[in-house]
């Protein structure tokens, strides 16, 4: 088999080549494949749920709003909330990224179970199929929080239609996490110890824990409110026995570690993205490293901060209020490290590293805001305004897309043989991060002033503030059409990228690019730590 | 079939790293599910707490006997599945297909007595939530949120034994074509996991619908 595959690379075969049909493509169990697979249908699933944002951000240029109707405005924020969380944010990273660089960065030929990979593509084509039947035949009014009793009693719309495709989306979820622990703890490369992995595995890791272990308690959930909503009796319902309070807690179980989930892949995107365009080792890889199980562990352990206004106890409000200070510590460890890896590095702005840098600016300021929320006297404040949009837009946004993005444009020539056009790629990153600084600094300012969230008009005197954020909106819509763009044309025109464009460590470097569908010709073996860079050299020239 | 001619994927270096693989993967998975149950049995306790006196009405309402022959029956299962597992270790594929059809009937009764006779003496004495719930008075709410959660429960647990006697008929036919030995017999093992949970599940469930709350 392996001289077969050796012959295969030789004669420039790979994973791209091998079988056209469109079969090849849909019942293929190469993580490679399924990673493309993914990243075609996350793409579909982002615009849905950026058209959404835009048309929230268009209602908003007058106070008394364009969409006239407030139930309109209600479905429509729903819509962008439900498509973005589940069908983006919690999967983007993991099954795009993850999928097609998992087992090349652990010296693997594929993951541990490639047939689950595929149903769980399956799955989560099924429940998006079903989320967006229901959005786009009415949709829901609810928020994507579905909070109890509004979802099970009050509200109009395809409750329990969302629910099942989020429920079935969620299995998917858990394929993937599961997947990936099993496949770092088993298919590592001779060599590769745990503390001689990159980061982004650690992070995946971190990310898969959460996906096992948190996912299907939202699971359960669902299926409570839904029978709830079905049979108008239920668990979560006061004026029959039951508790709302309960929803919210089962609910903000699941959804505050999933913050974790679309962020964690984050940190591991950028750790391997600064060593490399600074030619340095990762600072602190060890803090790094348990930073990111810091968070995974903690961040099951902070879901009572949603919840300091909603009638829980000043006893409970405090010790969430004082955990979820604790994860900002592992957090902030990690930007210190990134800050201390870029000193006296040799650094080079490509695309990739400008868009990390984005991250590093946006998601600091998403996470010091968190503390300004996490903090019970601003928390009753801020609560339910703007401000707390802004601050989880900078992280979830501003801080996962741009990860997204710089990670995407970093492994961009190993998983297509292309190189994207460098101009091109970091003139998009300038304009997502002014676009997203314009779009959400002004809701900062918004929800200090006391503007509520999730309303389709608004006091007069917010106008400004308002056209500036949706004036923003523009530009980072324009950004973010921009990578679409040169991407897609770097598939047919792009010049062809050699095995190491970067000249970065790391197993997946070690391989042609696009690589052969067993990965490796011989299966390598790690003799080194991870981010092995040279001490920077700055007579050298880019 | 010698050790070393065993098929394993090739992301694996042997059909040993392949097996020990598999089943780390199904303890994952079963890990996660404890998460899913444990929701469930979390809020039925935290409800329990609020309506005490109606869940304790619901929980008299409930047919012990069957509930009782059912946890035997399960139990049963496993303990013949589990032989089952014993038996290829020893190569006695025979024996394996007589103990995995001896727990797939079992497992088919429990889903008989559970939906064919107590779900239908349930549903005649109007136990389901709703308009016409048979227990009227003060008691009511808790007694209607107790059926809600012990509908869904015994639903979702009726729901994974299903998969687990596709299951356990999957290793039957494997079985009957001479595939399991001593040296590969890494299915069964997994699918032993799996059977032994969804019986967990009912240790848990059976105290929880037929026993808190019966006393006098």
């Amino acid at each position: 088999m392996s001289a077969a595959a050796g012959a295969a690379a030789l004669s420039g075969e790979s994973y791209l080549t091998d079988g056209f049909s469109l079969r090849s493509w849909l019942l293929t169990t190469d993580h490679k494949r399924i990673a493309i697979l993914y990243l075609a249908s996350i793409t579909v699933f982002f615009f849905i749920g950026a058209a959404g944002a835009a048309l929230v951000r268009y209602n908003l240029i007058v106070p008394e709003g364009l969409i006239k109707s407030a139930e309109t405005y209600n479905r429509l924020f729903t819509m962008h909330g439900v498509v973005m969380v589940w069908f983006f944010l919690v999967p983007a990273v993991p099954v795009t990224l993850g999928n097609f660089i998992v087992p090349l960065m652990l010296g693997a030929r594929d993951l541990a179970f490639p047939k689950l990979n595929l149903v769980s593509w399956y799955l989560f084509m099924l429940g998006g199929a079903i989320v967006l039947y229901s959005l786009f035949t009415g949709g829901v009014d609810t928020g994507w929080t579905f909070y109890t009793p509004l979802t099970t009693q009050y509200s109009k719309g395809h409750v329990v239609a969302t629910v099942i495709g989020i429920f079935i989306a969620g299995f998917s979820s858990i394929a993937t996490g599961l997947n990936f622990i099993v496949s770092i703890h088993r298919l590592r490369a001779p060599g590769m110890t745990w503390f001689r992995m990159p980061v982004f595995l650690w992070s995946l890791y971190a990310t898969s824990v959460i996906l096992v272990l948190a996912t299907p308690v939202l699971a359960m959930t669902l299926v409570l409110l839904a029978f709830e909503r079905i049979f108008h009796i239920g668990v979560f319902d006061p004026t029959l026995g039951g508790d709302p309070l309960l929803f919210q807690h089962l609910f903000w179980f699941y959804s505050h570690p999933a913050v974790y989930i679309m962020i964690l892949p984050g940190f591991g995107i950028v750790s391997e993205i600064v060593p490399a365009f600074s030619r340095k080792p990762l600072f602190g890889y060890t803090f790094v490293v348990w930073a990111s199980i810091g968070i995974a562990v903690i961040s099951f352990l902070v879901w009572g901060h949603h919840m300091f206004v909603a009638g829980t106890s000043l006893f409970s409000a405090l010790v969430f209020s004082i955990l979820s200070y604790m994860v900002a510590v592992p957090s902030a460890i990690k930007v210190f490290n990134w800050i201390g890896t870029l000193h006296k590095g040799f650094i080079r702005f490509d695309a990739p590293m400008l868009y990390a840098l984005g991250f590093i600016g946006l998601f600091t300021m998403g996470g010091l805001t968190g503390l300004f929320v996490a903090a019970l006297a601003a928390d009753v404040h801020l609560t339910q305004t703007y401000f707390v949009v802004a601050h989880f837009h900078y992280v979830m946004v501003g801080g996962m897309v741009s990860a997204f993005f710089a990670g995407l444009h970093y492994w961009w020539p190993k998983i297509t043989g292309r190189h994207y056009p460098e101009m091109w790629g970091r003139a998009g990153a300038l304009i997502i991060f002014i676009g997203f600084h314009l779009t959400f600094f002004p809701q900062f300012i918004l929800g200090y002033l006391g503007m509520p969230r999730r309303y389709h008009s608004y006091a007069p005197e917010f106008q400004v503030l308002n056209v500036l954020s949706s004036a923003g909106t523009t530009i980072l819509a324009a950004g973010y059409l921009l990578p679409l763009g040169y991407l897609t044309w770097s598939l047919l025109r792009g010049e062809r990228a050699a095995p190491n464009p970067w000249d970065a460590t790391g197993l997946e470097w070690q391989t042609p690019s696009p690589p052969p569908t067993e990965n490796f010709v011989a299966t390598p073996v790690v003799t080194e730590e991870p981010y092995a860079y040279p001490r920077p050299k700055p007579q050298a020239t880019s | 079939m010698s050790d070393a001619a065993l098929p394993h994927a090739f992301q694996y270096e042997s059909a040993r790293h392949q097996a020990r693989t598999a089943i780390a993967g199904m303890w994952l998975f079963l890990a996660s599910e404890v998460l899913f149950f444990g929701v469930l049995f979390l809020s039925w306790i935290v409800c329990r707490h609020w309506n005490q006196a109606g869940f304790d009405a619901g929980a008299r309402q409930t047919a012990l006997a069957i509930g009782t022959l059912n946890t035997v029956i399960l139990i049963t299962s496993s303990a013949f599945y589990t032989a089952g597992v014993a038996f290829i270790e020893a190569s006695n594929t025979r024996r394996l297909i007589q103990c995995c059809a001896l727990a797939w009937v079992l497992g088919l009764a429990f889903l008989i007595l559970k939906f064919g006779i107590e779900w239908h003496e349930d549903l005649a004495r109007h136990l389901f939530p709703g308009p016409r719930f048979a227990i009227t008075g003060e008691l009511r709410t808790g007694a209607q949120l107790f059926f809600v959660f012990y509908f869904v429960a015994t639903a979702l647990h009726g729901l994974h034994l299903l998969a687990g006697l596709g299951l356990v008929g999957w290793i039957i036919r494997r079985a009957g074509r001479g595939e399991f030995s001593a040296q590969y017999s890494t299915p069964v093992a997994v699918v032993g996991l799996y059977w032994s949970f969804v019986d967990m599940v009912w240790i848990v469930l059976f105290p929880l619908i037929y026993l808190i709350g019966r006393g006098p």
